[in-house]
């Protein structure tokens, strides 16, 4: 049973104005299995918190740590942690022009598993999760996330997250810009990893909508770039019917 | 590809609503109006600041300017195809000068100096590949003239091949006959220190086609200029270009296509890669749309990928119309870094940043290298390909 430790995590970003500090002491413990949905208002460090995990360089650790199985994550490279088994669906995917999804699927899965897969075994997965997520067929053929929807990209995203079987993923903003069908189909190919491979979860997401077919373990409330209060699923619904202005102090409400 | 600088023009313009004739552009002096010789001694000595000539690395080139070209036929190597000739004719063959004259010294040195040329011709109406190959042209300055001949009606994949040592500058006339379908690829895989100065020369028939490829990936120095004529109406050109310039390396290409007939379509789609100090490439892009060239298509671009510090990527679309009346005309010229948002992204699925790096070249120039039918080259050009990005850092 693994365990993703994030302990007092600081977080700034150097931008045009100066540093700027994000995420000011993050704690959060995820054990494999569990489902984490993390709420919180526009700008309040979550997908800043989705990147620190996953290595992106922009994002400057000032202190704090995050472990994997006592593992020093924050010492890792990006492709390190992916092969150590952490997964972010990204909020915005981004194209890669001239690389096929069936290539890009190939290369990452021979990376993360160390040896390519079996030929014939791994086009059927690939063919039986992308039938899942009612994905088109010639998708596979089509340059990575290029002139995709944004629900193709979110598809596309989970259509990894099946295969590359990771032990824990964050999923940041994946219902955004889906429409009912689609965040189904999405929740429910969440809910297989989950139940498949013991998938630890972080939900990142602004409504409670997909909570109703992904169901929390826990509820983190994230304002200001930290964890302002937890609890279990029903923490959920009481943030959409109060909204985040009993957490914000009152100078940062206008 | 994030984009450092970027032009990007449309020009569409209705025959309902022509241009008037006051608001045209004129050019200085068109493309057409250039001065042309076959005899290097109607050009002026050179000086480097000419247009041709500025950004070439010159000392690399004088001789091929200025000294006597041994222009004695050479040894090559040609595949066997059906419906598909090649043989040595002499300077009096009715074909020579149909397509074209030099408009730069070295050009014409070698137009002045060849004794032989190489002529291809195909009469096959049913698809033939022919691979001609160079590879022991050696290290003295040479000259070289090659005719490649489509009759009308024939279909053909015409490959020159070069490789090894090189200190030559040459023309090639290609005639595309009407309703012929012609491809032509160019590769050049020289040696690290090779010279090579080419021109290539391309009227293409009534209802014709040529698709013509240059792929630049070794050699000190190669320059590979091809001007395209669409002289019969529903004549179409397709240029492509792939390079790869490493550490001190020159390689430059400046392609005209010149719509003279009604009803012709042209698209030009060049895209390169440099990686590695002194790496210098240059992309220049003229297309003329004549007088009598009403319906016209035209689009152009180059794309260009740096890979590291220490390049220069020059890159020089420019397009004159002489007739309001056409269907569409645009370029596009774009050189950028690396995606460092790409880059994450893969590294993110547990792909090496090396790997990434090789994926996202790989993608880059895939759109050229699928252009390629010949599948034996395009495996041989993925390879090649792969061979030049084992140099990129990680
Ligand atoms: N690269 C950056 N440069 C400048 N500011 C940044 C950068 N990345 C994040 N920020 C700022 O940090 C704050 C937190 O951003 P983040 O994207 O983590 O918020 P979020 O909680 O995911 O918001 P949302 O709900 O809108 O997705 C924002 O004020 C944002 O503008
Ligand atoms: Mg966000």
């Amino acid at each position: 049973m693994s365990t993703l430790v994030i302990n007092d995590l600081r977080v700034s970003v150097e931008t045009d104005q100066g540093t700027k500090h994000i995420l000011k002491g993050v704690d959060l413990t995820i054990e494999q299995g569990s489902i984490h949905a993390v709420m919180g208002p526009n700008g309040s460090g979550k997908s800043t918190l989705a990147y620190t995990i996953a290595g992106h360089p922009k994002y400057h650790v000032e202190g704090g740590s995050i472990t994997l199985d006592g593992e020093d994550v924050l010492k890792m490279t990006v492709d390190a942690r992916a092969r150590a088994g952490l997964f972010l669906a990204m909020q915005y995917p981004v194209e890669i022009p001239g690389v096929t999804v069936t290539n890009f699927l190939r290369t990452a899965k021979t990376a993360i598993d160390g040896e390519a897969p079996a030929i014939r075994g791994w086009s059927k997965q690939v063919k039986e999760s992308m039938a899942a997520l009612r994905m088109d067929s010639v998708f596979a053929e089509r340059n990575v996330n290029e002139g995709f929807s944004g629900g193709e990209k979110k598809r596309h995203e989970i259509l990894q997250l099946e295969l590359l079987k990771p032990k824990f993923a964050v999923l940041d903003e994946t219902d955004s810009g889906l429409d009912v069908d689609a965040l189904k189909i999405v929740s429910e190919g969440v809910n297989r990893a989950h139940q498949a491979t013991g998938l630890g979860v972080l939900l990142i997401t602004h409504y409670t909508r997909i909570l109703r077919y992904i169901h929390p373990d826990f509820v983190h409330v994230f304002v200001d770039g930290r964890v302002a209060e937890e609890g279990g699923p029903e923490l959920a619904d009481r943030l959409e019917n109060e909204g985040y202005d009993r957490f914000l102090a009152p100078s940062s409400v206008n | 590809m994030p984009v450092d600088s970027t032009t990007e023009h449309g020009n569409r313009v209705h025959s309902d609503g022509g241009w008037d004739a006051a608001d045209r552009f004129v050019p200085i002096q068109t493309r057409s109006g250039r001065f042309t010789a076959v005899d290097p001694a109607d050009f002026p000595e050179v000086t480097g600041r000419e247009s041709i000539w500025k950004l070439t690395p010159l000392p690399l080139v004088t001789a091929l300017i200025n000294d006597q070209l041994d222009g004695s036929t050479y040894a090559f190597e040609a595949t066997d195809a059906a419906g598909a000739t090649v043989e040595w004719v002499s300077r009096d063959d009715a074909r020579i000068g149909t397509t074209g004259k030099p408009e730069e010294k070295a050009s014409a040195n070698a137009w002045h100096s060849f004794e032989k040329a190489l002529a291809i011709k195909v009469t096959s109406d049913e698809h033939v590949e022919l691979t001609v190959s160079r590879s022991a042209l050696g290290s003295g300055a040479r000259a070289g003239h090659t005719i490649i001949e489509a009759k009308p009606n024939s279909v053909a994949t015409v490959v020159l091949q070069n490789s090894g040592g090189a200190l030559l500058s040459e023309n090639v006339e290609i005639i595309v006959g009407d309703g012929a379908h012609l491809t032509v690829i160019s590769m050049q895989e020289w040696d690290e220190d090779a010279v090579h100065l080419s021109s290539h020369f391309a009227t293409v028939g009534r209802d014709a086609r040529l698709k013509h490829i240059v792929v630049s990936l070794g050699g000190k120095v190669v320059r590979v200029n091809p001007s395209t004529h669409l002289v019969e109406q529903g004549a179409d050109a397709e240029l492509f270009g792939l390079y790869f310039a490493d550490a001190g390396q020159h390689l430059e290409q400046r392609v005209y296509v010149e719509h003279v007939a009604a009803n012709t379509r042209s698209r030009v789609n060049y895209k390169g890669a440099l990686n590695g100090d002194g790496a210098h490439t240059v992309w220049v892009g003229d297309v003329l749309i004549g007088k009598r060239a009403a319906g016209t298509d035209t689009y152009e671009q180059n794309r260009n990928l740096v890979l590291s510090e220490g390049t220069r990527a020059d890159s020089i679309p420019n397009l004159e119309i002489e007739t309001g009346d056409i269907l569409g005309a645009g370029h596009a010229s774009a050189t950028g870094r690396f995606d460092d948002e790409q880059l994450f992204y893969l590294q993110s699925r547990g792909i090496s940043e090396r790997e990434a790096r090789r994926l996202v070249v790989l993608g880059f120039l895939s759109e050229i290298v699928q252009k390629v039918d010949a599948g034996a080259l395009r495996d041989r050009l993925a390879l090649a390909i792969e061979v030049e990005l084992a140099g990129v850092a990680s």
